[in-house]
């Protein structure tokens, strides 16, 4: 079974009824991806088939065959978006967090506050009370409306030790196995994975 | 998900042929297109079928276009496709209407008209529509095409005259006059079953269907009798308390269905005087 996860052309040995989501967190050992409700009401595990935002736990790998899948790790890592859900505290508790992102990464140019609700509806959040994750969109909206969609590179503090946070724990994960081409990408991250275990576990106690 | 992956088996037809001559020869098979709704059950593991067929890649299912006098759509029309159709804006415009209203946009993104159809919910909110358009719906099998009209369509709560080879492959819409309307009433606006919805045709002879009001979508004739004989709106708001059967759920009771029921009767008239 293949697909393009990010760019890059993935095989997966997986039960063509096995859900996205599922072959996304344990065979390309992307964990971005979170699961909510496992019901499509939650969109905590959303991700674009080719280019269109759409609830991870209700497909089967079988109809992504060929598609292009985008994740929240596809999303390069620091993007006006993440800047903003930073800035305007749009990520409290984190775990709608990478569905936002992605579902508002689809938005089309220069959304209206009524796009913005719209394109975000299928998105519930426990904590912010949507206001702030609201201002983020139209914040990043207006720092790219000349890119197109939402997702020019800009480098800022909080990003880096976001990525660096997100490697540590995802290498932990990839210990166990390297079955598949992504697990080789990350090869020498599961070795600093495993060497630096302590920091890891530092962080979480935080 | 709590349904053991390894206990399902999935057919993979290429064409809708291919298809047709499984369900035949290995059904019966559970249809997935958006899987929106099957996936739901799967994760629960609340659903009883354990071999699927894979209708999702076949892409002519997917076209929508005029034929003649007719707006033909095909059975994966998404939510997305139908609502950005110019065909279906021109012709049927509370589908459009309807289209948005479904789940979010995720679910707009995979959910289909025949999967709408086909799973055949009380609170489905296409079939009001189709309902209210005189649709009628395309159903195929190896054997044949045969088409039934809509409103003759289901038999029961979830229970379609469908034999398990035939497929859901179009639903056909003769011309639509009068002024169109559509109301869904739900908790909020998005990600929410409808406590009831209803949509409407304003014309000499007034058409009306209502969701989840009853086991099954349904047609108020009654009501819609009353008002083309010039009746007034209180007699067709009575009426149509007759015609409708709704129940306590989770979602609501049945004495504030009615009396939403009644209320959109009203509004309808009233907007579209």
């Amino acid at each position: 079974m293949h697909f393009i996860l990010n760019g890059r052309r993935m095989n997966v040995k997986a039960h063509p009824m096995k859900r996205l989501l599922d072959v996304l967190r344990e065979d390309c050992r992307l964990t971005g991806t979170k699961e909510g409700c496992g019901e499509g009401e939650c969109g905590a595990c959303t991700v674009l088939v080719d280019g269109q935002p759409v609830n991870s736990c209700l497909i089967p790998v079988a109809q992504v065959r060929g598609a292009r899948v985008t994740t929240i790790e596809g999303l390069k890592g620091r993007t006006a978006l993440q800047e903003a859900f930073v800035t305007e505290g749009g990520a409290q508790c984190g775990i709608c967090t990478p569905g936002m992102i992605v579902a508002a990464s689809a938005l089309a140019p220069r959304p209206t506050a009524e796009d913005v609700r719209t394109g975000l509806a299928g998105n519930l959040c426990r904590c912010t009370g949507y206001s702030a994750i609201y201002r983020a969109v139209e914040r990043a909206s207006r720092r790219s409306s000349r890119r197109g969609r939402l997702q020019p590179a800009r480098k800022i503090p909080v990003a880096r030790d976001f990525s660096r946070a997100r490697k540590t724990v995802v290498a932990r994960d990839f210990s166990r196995a390297g079955k598949i081409d992504v697990a080789r990408d990350f090869s020498r991250a599961t070795k600093a994975g495993l060497k630096s275990g302590a920091t890891t576990d530092r962080k979480k106690k935080r | 998900m709590r349904t053991a992956i390894s206990s399902l088996q999935l057919f993979q037809p290429r064409s809708l042929r291919d298809a047709l001559l499984m369900l035949r020869d290995d059904g019966p098979l559970v249809p997935l297109a958006g899987c929106t709704d099957v996936y739901v059950s799967l994760n629960f593991g609340t659903l009883a079928g354990t071999r699927f067929i894979n209708l999702w890649n076949l892409e002519h299912l997917r076209r929508i276009e005029r034929r003649g006098s007719s707006l033909v759509i095909g059975a994966l029309a998404t939510y997305s496709q139908i609502a950005r159709s110019r065909p279906v804006r021109t012709h049927l415009p509370m589908l459009v209407e309807a289209a948005r209203q479904v789940g979010g946009v995720q679910i707009q993104n995979r959910g289909t008209l025949g999967g709408n159809i086909a799973t055949g919910s009380p609170a489905g909110d296409s079939l009001p529509v189709l309902a209210a358009a005189d649709a009628v719906v395309v159903l195929r099998s190896a054997a044949g095409t045969r088409r039934v009209p809509f409103t003759s369509f289901y038999t029961g709560y979830r229970a379609t005259v469908m034999r398990p080879d035939e497929l859901i492959v179009a639903v056909e819409i003769p011309p639509v006059e009068g002024q169109q309307w559509f109301r869904k009433v739900g908790t909020r606006a998005a990600q929410a079953i409808s406590k009831v919805v209803m949509a409407a045709v304003r014309a000499r002879r007034p058409r009306i269907a209502l969701g989840s009001v009853a086991p099954t979508v349904v047609r108020a004739w009654k009501t819609e009798e009353a008002l083309a004989a010039g009746g007034p709106i209180a007699d067709a708001r009575a009426i149509l308390m007759t015609e409708i059967a709704p129940i306590d759920d989770l979602r609501s009771t049945a004495e504030y269905r009615q009396r939403v029921a009644g209320n959109l009767l009203e509004r309808f008239w009233v907007e579209t005087a």
